[in-house]
């Protein structure tokens, strides 16, 4: 009877009569054994607002945040670590934002102690305070980032890429010889909490992203200790066709809709009508 | 006449065949995509999660949510998909992508690749260069010759924190065509008027030149 151990009962909570037919229909006798199904409920990870979302984000704490450049950044989380001023901060990152928007608001106010970053060009405080020590910086290749992410998410404790052998990179770091090529040994990320932007999302957390907003966000979701995503549209469960879903609800632990997206352009490249 | 950035573009556009896969690098790569000969079908990959770019788009159409690796706002053709930035780096360290094509501050003649930071003076990070560098079995350089001050950046040996090691293949500058081999650098064409001499002057790599060198063709 023990199917999922100590999870048991939760399961059984969870069956809905209409996905599932009636326990006398099923041969499979460890589901014949499951009680009655019950309707909607799927466990909720809805948060009334961002505040709720943040909640426990503590001074020096590491964080992940998905995004590429402005691209699919959670903005009405960066909007709010800046307001509640936590500071001592670690940020696994692709980029460190603009001077005025994304993570650079965080670093115009010193908040960040740590970046863990591939790119961190256009950002001109950024580099001011890696040049002047200021800011301890960790510049990874960007796969690497992403398979690290993706390593800490699941549950793969290390792993080896070519990227990086041979450069200032690999300082440090284990190599080894793979088919007559040199790879670079690479460590799963450890973070405190992952916070991912996705465009539509349910309350059983289940997410859907929008074009190249995707990026790192389904990396990080479930690669920290506490998942939040902030959505631009929360719906209720049963809403989102499971085809469609990009990333399963059971990597997020809180989501909460944002109250405004900004989602400024970094480069506006356009052609001109014929 | 050296060549200017779209010229070297043009050229390089020759190197991609039928059905390739390619990623276009930062800068003069970006250009690339404009020559594309008639004929010929390629899809491009970006980095940041998109295979099948198409254009820029028309004014008032741009979409925040659809960029490339350069964060500049882009259109994608039918056929087009998007995905994450593992799965991303997937198709290249997994060897999908057919052809790399990326700007360097050096390269040396034994392949080494500098594009990425100068101590102390500029450091943008190396965004996904090191991975392509590491994985592609077809890279090309597209590159100024020599800096603003006239010095060559074709060398015997990289100065900078290297981005890669014996990984280029190929360099186009605005004054010649080179093939990475085994005994360093050989020049295949030269840029349209550009002689021999000059193309030497501005190396400090060694040479190898081997009968007559002919001139691009970019028609």
């Amino acid at each position: 009877m023990s199917w999922r151990g100590t999870q048991q009962f939760f399961v059984i909570d969870l069956y809905n009569e209409e996905l599932f037919p009636a326990p006398e229909a099923v041969n499979f006798e460890g589901f014949a054994l499951l009680p009655k199904l019950k309707k909607d409920a799927m466990i909720n990870k809805k948060v009334n607002n961002v505040q709720e979302a943040l909640a426990g984000i503590e001074n020096g704490m590491t964080l992940m945040l998905g995004g590429f450049g402005l691209c699919g950044i959670p903005e009405n989380a960066i909007a709010e670590l800046l307001k509640k001023q936590t500071h001592n901060l670690c940020c696994i990152s692709n980029n460190a934002g603009v001077d005025d928007f994304g993570l650079g608001l965080l670093l115009q106010k010193k908040q960040i102690k740590k970046m863990i970053s591939s790119y961190v060009g256009e950002n001109d405080e950024f580099e001011r305070q890696m040049l002047s020590g200021e800011l301890e910086v960790e510049l990874l290749p960007q796969g690497t980032l992403a398979e690290r992410c993706r390593a800490a998410q699941t549950g793969i404790p290390a792993f080896f890429t070519p990227a990086g052998f041979g450069t200032e990179v690999a300082i440090g770091k284990e190599t080894r010889e793979f088919n007559g090529k040199m790879h670079v040994m690479e460590l799963a990320f450890k973070a405190d909490f992952a916070i991912v932007k996705a465009w539509k999302g349910d309350t059983a957390g289940n997410l859907i992203f929008k074009g190249t907003a995707r990026n790192l966000n389904p990396c990080m979701a479930g690669a920290a200790k506490i998942t939040i995503a902030e959505v631009e549209e929360l719906v209720a469960t049963g809403t989102l066709d499971p085809n469609q879903i990009h990333i399963p609800g059971i990597f997020v632990q809180r989501i909460f809709q944002g109250e405004k997206y900004e989602k400024r352009i970094e480069q506006r490249t356009t052609r001109k009508r014929a | 006449m050296a060549l200017d950035k779209n010229q070297i573009a043009k050229r390089i556009s020759q190197e991609v065949q039928n059905n390739y896969y390619v990623n276009l690098g930062i800068g003069i790569p970006t250009l690339v995509a404009n020559y594309i000969p008639k004929g010929i079908d390629v899809e491009f990959q970006s980095e940041n999660g998109v295979l099948g770019m198409g254009s820029f788009p028309y004014e008032g159409e741009e979409d925040p949510d659809v960029i490339n690796a350069g964060k500049q706002t882009i259109t994608t053709l039918p056929g087009a998909s998007f995905f994450d930035s593992a799965m991303s780096f997937g198709m290249i360290r997994g060897q999908h992508v057919d052809l790399t094509i990326l700007g360097a501050m050096e390269v040396a003649e034994n392949g080494d690749i500098a594009n990425w930071k100068i101590p102390g003076k500029m450091v943008k990070g190396m965004g996904g260069a090191m991975d392509l560098v590491a994985s592609a079995d077809n890279i090309i350089v597209a590159m100024m010759h020599v800096n603003k001050a006239g010095e060559s950046k074709i060398l015997k040996r990289c100065t900078l924190p290297l981005t890669g090691v014996g990984c280029v293949k190929k360099v186009v500058t605005e004054l010649a065509v080179l093939e990475v081999t085994p005994k360093g650098f050989k020049l295949l064409e030269r840029a349209p008027g550009v002689s021999v001499e000059q193309i030497i002057a501005s190396t400090e790599a060694t040479l190898i030149i081997e009968g007559e060198i002919p001139e691009m063709i970019l028609a």
